[in-house]
């Protein structure tokens, strides 16, 4: 009854074309964001909003990057982390060396070189496809890793192998380092990521989605249609890894204050990819349904036996929220394939008719 | 959609010539020493026994296989092979037998992605989607709509096609491949699987899309019915090679023709 | 020129001025990718029978072994115990079978690899609950595995090879052998590769999947528990083992995904190139290479032959 697009009608294909075309969904997203810039700093305690939803928000910027190579192009990666780590290490020595330069300015440059290594390690994607560019991946992902541990000019010869991040400040307020407080970047993060989303719905939304969509779903015919098939796949790479670069970046320097080369490991690889698994393949909401969930699920779990009063050690609960992921990825894929964003439309379509049954 | 206006070639010229071509895969040989040319503006029809090479042809047509010896003229360049992005660029459009459409995408978006070579805006306004590239969106969804009223296919264009019937599918494929404003039409059993009805409107739209646009269509085609009513000249291959080449009523009375479809054994 | 030389030269006149460490890295290298050739058995037999990529293969080398040594801490004599743990790899495959893969069955294949990344986790969290996540040690001598090594001396030195690994590379063989016999000439090796093809058309001349799948996630255990044993005799059993499964990637590249002695072949190929790498590049470039050697080996080799040594061609009709 409410979500009733009957009566809106569109007179120019400009505005059938638009993000919200329905006034639900325009009123919906606003309402979002009034929540996200306006409540949660007001409402949600430090704890929260560092332990929780900053991380969220990096997360499903990655989810994001990763999404778009997946979901959109059809070409698999389990290099996430490694472009993650560039886009870190990147900061990290662009604030190195250029201490008065505003540091987001600075996060945005570390983008590109994520983009570039991103697309070095997509040119096999020509040749090799499928699944056997995943192992190209591999070897970016591992090679990376090994990077960030041998290479020691990257932080800094730091004895213990890790980059502490440097206190940086935006309009004399300090946004990076042990003064930032937690909103304050927590917004940082917040509008970078709103600003990144809006542009990945815009390239998705034209020609340059459309190619992606086209190579994904059948590369034959869109060599036919005219797109070339390198260009296309090395621009998806470098775009997801600029996401990625980024989404590290931030890890770094606006949610953990430090960084080293475990975070960027496989492991991190393979998160990202849950939370596109899960999320929903080609889908922007997806990304943040995704990561919400599997970042927010091991946490709900870590304190519930303390909420609920049950006396389980720390490790086993470890253990029970690996086997609770691995059986819902499991579940997930059974009843759902296309992830949390099917499930969302599908509640959608069930309020377009609310409250009749069909 | 406006008529593709091409200076070098006039109507009834040579616009597509196939020379000696000749195309094996391993072993096998799909084409033997074939020669055919075809007219602009004009209705081929290519025809012959299942296996005979003909979907091979259009593939090579195309760009996808390399014939091993032959040539190919196209527009007044010749080339030993041509190559599936310069086929698409000088205006080759083509279906397939197998419907090749996006399947994760709706109707509207397959067309609309036919329209890409088309689209010039670069990345950077794509990034930012109002100004230029939306204005370059909605100047072509004109034109998709256009093709959209034409193949009268206005209800399903928002269903994703993975979701569409057989004959509808079809006539998606053709809608994108009209999109990229072809001068040569390929066009696989655009007619298989179709009941009369659909026979007879996906006839309609191909004599339409000849008539008003002077689009120069190849079609293999093997319902014979329609072969005979709708195509200019025929071209007739069996087992890789042309046994018959003409009018529809020259090719229907040839006997090395009826032989190969009745099987007698050469 | 120095780095030139560092590179090209130098490396093959330590090979050369040094036999005998060449054929200890040789041997090394050997039994390493003989390892690696299990492992990426494991792979293959599931991959060739149900076109399931299954990731969990190096999570199950590790909980065959952890069950084995686990239900021997509890008291369990050594063959009983490795009894019980062949019963629970067919308990384990049947259970993945019934609850994984009849769900998803005629799912596209990445769902199914999906699948397994699943239950790699569900194995992980399983595995540390019920035995704990400290490395243990693996029972050999209880399983009357040699120990102690062969001297041999050669090229003026000496290559020291050990018991345990001669004894791996043995059975190994012999599983091999096995297999590709089982494949090849038995019925249901021949549904096995038609099942590998097509589960649509197995199903509809009657090949019972649900059969199938069990019998091949079940000698994929058995694999499994093999390469779990001769790994944890060699180095502790603990969950380190499940990244080393990864290796199998680049093995089975180069091997195709559906050959058995391409998975052979691949393992000790990648094996010996990457103990060759480590001991002989290594010290140029720093330690630890071997973490992803193997991958930008494989990688390479891809851009050559996007299909593998034995892999088959696919071509894709229009």
């Amino acid at each position: 009854m409410f979500y009733r697009e009957v009566g809106q009608f569109k007179t120019s294909y400009a505005a059938d074309q638009a993000l919200f075309p329905i006034l639900q969904d325009k009123i919906g997203i606003l309402l979002i964001l009034t929540i996200a810039f306006i409540v949660v700093p007001l409402v949600a305690t430090g704890f929260v909003i560092d332990s929780i939803i900053t991380p969220v928000l990096v997360l499903s910027l990655a989810a994001i990057g990763l999404n778009l190579l997946i979901g959109y192009t059809g070409l698999l990666s389990l290099g996430t982390g490694g472009f993650m780590g560039v886009g870190a290490y990147a900061c990290y020595k662009l604030a190195t060396f250029f201490s008065g330069v505003d540091i987001i300015i600075l996060v945005i440059c570390s983008g590109f070189f994520a983009a570039a290594v991103g697309t070095l390690f997509g040119l096999p994607s020509l040749r090799i496809k499928g699944f056997y560019l995943a192992v190209a991946t591999l070897a970016a992902q591992f090679f990376l890793s090994w990077c960030f541990i041998r290479i020691p000019w990257l932080y800094n010869y730091n004895v213990s192998a890790s980059i502490e991040v440097p206190t940086r400040t935006l309009f004399g307020i300090p946004v990076t380092g042990p003064t930032a407080t937690p909103v304050t970047r927590y917004l940082i993060v917040l509008t970078i990521v709103t600003v990144m989303t809006w542009i990945a719905s815009n390239l998705i939304r034209g020609r340059v989605g459309r190619t992606w969509m086209a190579v994904r779903d059948m590369d034959i015919a869109a060599e036919l249609i005219g797109i070339r098939l390198l260009p296309t796949k090395l621009l998806a790479f470098a775009v997801s890894s600029f996401y990625c670069g980024v989404a590290g970046a931030m890890m770094a320097f606006f949610w953990l204050g430090n960084a080293e080369s475990e975070s960027f490991s496989i492991n991190q690889s393979f998160l990202v990819l849950f939370m596109v698994i899960i999320g929903g393949l080609g889908s922007l909401l997806g990304s943040f349904l995704g990561a919400a969930l599997i970042w927010g699920l091991p946490i709900v779990m870590r304190n519930a036996p303390v909420v609920l009063g049950i006396p389980v050690t720390a490790a086993t609960m470890e253990h029970i929220t690996s086997m609770t992921l691995g059986v819902l990825i499991i579940f997930f894929l059974i009843a759902e394939p296309n992830g949390l964003a099917r499930l969302w439309q599908i509640g959608k379509q069930k309020l377009r008719v609310w409250p009749f049954p069909y | 959609m406006r008529a593709p206006t091409d200076p070098d070639v006039a109507a009834g010229e040579v616009l597509l010539s196939l020379e000696n071509v000749s195309l094996s895969f391993g072993g096998v040989k799909a084409i033997s020493d074939v020669s055919f040319d075809i007219r602009k503006s004009e209705i081929r029809a290519i025809i012959g026994p299942n296996g005979a090479g003909k979907t091979s042809m259009l593939n090579v047509i195309n760009g996808f296989y390399h014939p091993q010896r032959g040539r190919i003229t196209f527009k007044g360049e010749t080339r030993a092979e041509m190559r599936p992005y310069r086929a698409a660029h000088g205006g080759i459009a083509r279906t397939f037998q197998n419907v090749a459409l996006f399947r994760g995408m709706t109707a509207l978006d397959n067309i609309m992605a036919g329209r890409t070579l088309k689209m010039q805006r670069g990345f950077l306004w794509q990034m930012l989607r109002y100004g230029p590239a939306m204005a370059e969106e909605v100047e072509h969804r004109h034109r998709v709509e256009e093709i959209i009223d034409f193949l009268k296919i206005q209800e399903i264009r928002r269903v994703p096609v993975g979701r569409l019937p057989y004959g509808l599918q079809k006539r998606v494929e053709l809608g994108r491949a009209l999109a990229m404003e072809p001068e040569l039409l390929l066009l696989d059993e655009p007619m298989a699987g179709m009941n009369l009805e659909e026979k007879e409107d996906m006839s309609r739209f191909i004599l339409d899309v000849n008539d008003h646009y002077g689009t120069t269509i190849a079609l293999i085609e093997h319902d014979m019915g329609v072969v005979m009513d709708l195509s200019d000249r025929v071209v007739v291959l069996d087992h890789g090679i042309k046994i018959a080449d003409g009018t529809p009523d020259e090719v229907k009375s040839d006997q090395a023709v009826i032989d190969a479809y009745l099987g007698v054994a050469h | 020129m120095d780095l030139a030389y560092k590179i090209f030269l130098d490396p093959f006149v330590q090979m050369g001025t040094a036999p005998d460490l060449l054929m200890q890295t040789l041997w090394e290298g050997l039994v390493a990718g003989v390892l690696y050739s299990l492992i990426a058995l494991g792979f293959v037999l599931i991959f060739k029978a149900s076109g399931v990529f299954n990731f969990a293969q190096g999570i199950m080398v590790v909980f065959a072994a952890l069950t084995l040594v686990g239900l021997y801490e509890h008291g369990v004599p050594a063959f009983l115990a490795l009894a019980i743990t062949v019963g629970v790899m067919f308990g384990l495959a049947f259970a993945v079978e019934r609850l994984v893969l009849r769900p998803l069955v005629n799912q596209p294949e990445i769902i199914l690899f999906m699948a397994t990344f699943g239950l790699t986790y569900f194995l992980i969290g399983f595995g540390e609950l019920v035995f704990g996540g400290e490395p243990k040690v693996m029972i050999s001598d209880q399983l009357l595995l040699p120990s102690g090594a062969y001297r041999v001396n050669m090229f003026g030195g000496f290559v020291q090879m050990q018991k345990i690994d001669v004894a791996a590379a043995i059975i190994a063989s012999l599983m091999v052998a096995a297999l590709a016999v089982f494949f090849q000439k038995t019925r249901i090796g021949r549904a096995l590769r038609a099942v590998a093809d097509s589960h649509r058309a197995a199903l509809s001349v009657g090949i019972s999947l649900e059969y199938i799948w069990v019998i091949v996630w079940f000698a994929a255990g058995i694999v499994a528990l093999a390469t779990g044993i001769m790994w944890g005799a060699r180095s502790n059993v603990s969950f380190a083992l499940e990244i080393i499964a990864l290796k199998a990637l680049p093995v089975l590249i180069l091997g195709g995904f559906t050959s058995i002695p391409g998975a052979i072949i691949g393992g000790i190929i990648i094996g010996v190139g990457e103990k060759l790498g480590e001991f002989y590049w290594g010290p140029l470039l720093g330690s630890g290479i071997e973490t992803w050697l193997a991958y930008v080996i494989a990688m390479v080799f891809l851009l050559f032959r996007p299909q593998g040594l034995f892999g088959e061609r696919i071509i894709e009709r229009i």
